[in-house]
């Protein structure tokens, strides 16, 4: 994710990140991170998930990089809060898939 | 190089009945550690994950894709891919390829801190680069990725690719020019690594067969 600023809320955290801010820490599916207390804090967040962050004083921007807890990709097996666009821009969520086994493969036409 | 102008050509003529989807932010990476292509996830009826990323062709393996997966993944594995697939359609989570949430987990791509480094520094990169173009600014966020995280090949390749496209004078009037893997009669690189290098370092007996610069004949 990029940033202008540190101080975003958590509703724009959970929005680039999928992690969901709730009373019990930063949550994905069963898994909950701990937070410290006094509000959000996108610093603290990142060090607590084990997300890098990196800046670039020109023009003032900052990249938070992805999770890393238990040093693995996946911090959980569940899946549902996976979305893409289609080719149209139309958000597909894999929930509307619900009751079907899916293959998802990765390509790129380079 | 990203976006659905891009794919559009492939998705339309595959002409496929399933949903085809667009990740122009390295989404698939930052959530389940898609690094390079192609890589097949299982998900269940419920949308939990029963095998994560793994190099895979869903194809029958011919020749050109023969010589792919050797470089992507276990040939074995490879070639029993589409029975492996078969037997979880057939016997769900009694297959003996679907994994438990543990070993979907721990079979994930390792991940440490050096990893989020490098897709922080990728996306700067990406975000610059759309910005400026080919800055020495975007180069050493591009760098930073590829020493980071020297076998994502994904980085590398958009990086050689804006490179291509800025030389082109963004004139691709055939998509081609935008494939450069190392550099071209003696020109300029501002890379750490290309592709001749990779597959030295990381193929040496193919890179050998290839003779590829570099490369140690045996």
């Amino acid at each position: 994710m990029i940033v202008d600023r540190l101080d975003i809320g958590a509703e724009e955290f959970q929005q680039a990140t999928g992690w969901e801010i709730k009373p019990e820490g930063a949550c994905r599916a069963e898994v909950c991170v701990p937070l410290p207390d006094g509000g959000f804090d996108l610093s603290a967040a990142a060090h607590r998930l084990g997300m890098a962050v990196v800046s670039e004083p020109s023009p003032g921007l900052w990249a938070v990089g992805p999770e890393t807890l238990g040093g693995r990709a996946l911090a959980t097996a569940d899946a549902s809060d996976f979305r893409l666009p289609d080719l149209d821009g139309n958000e597909f969520p894999i929930t509307s898939l619900r009751g079907h086994k899916v293959l998802l493969v990765a390509w790129a036409p380079y | 190089m990203a976006g659905p102008e891009v794919a559009r050509p492939f998705v339309e003529a595959a002409a496929s009945s399933h949903p085809s989807l667009i990740d122009r932010t390295h989404y698939m990476d930052a959530r389940f550690g898609v690094t390079n292509i192609p890589q097949v996830i299982w998900i269940d009826e419920n949308s939990t994950i029963v095998r994560p990323p793994e190099p895979a062709s869903p194809m029958p393996v011919g020749a050109a894709a023969l010589q792919m997966v050797q470089l992507v993944g276990r040939m074995e594995e490879r070639e029993h891919y589409v029975a492996m697939v078969k037997d979880w359609v057939d016997n769900g989570s009694d297959s003996r390829y679907a994994l438990s949430p543990d070993q979907v987990m721990a079979r994930s791509q390792a991940r440490p801190p050096a990893i989020s480094e490098a897709a922080a520094h990728f996306e700067l990169a990406q975000h610059l680069w759309r910005r400026e173009g080919l800055s020495d600014k975007v180069v050493a966020h591009f760098n930073a990725a590829h020493e980071l995280q020297p076998d994502n090949i994904t980085y590398k390749r958009q990086a050689y690719s804006a490179l291509a496209v800025s030389r082109s004078g963004d004139q691709d009037p055939d998509g081609w020019t935008r494939f450069r893997q190392a550099p071209q009669g003696g020109e300029d690189w501002p890379f750490i690594s290309d592709f001749n290098k990779d597959m030295v370092r990381f193929q040496p007996e193919l890179a050998a067969r290839l003779k590829l610069p570099g490369a140690e004949s045996k």
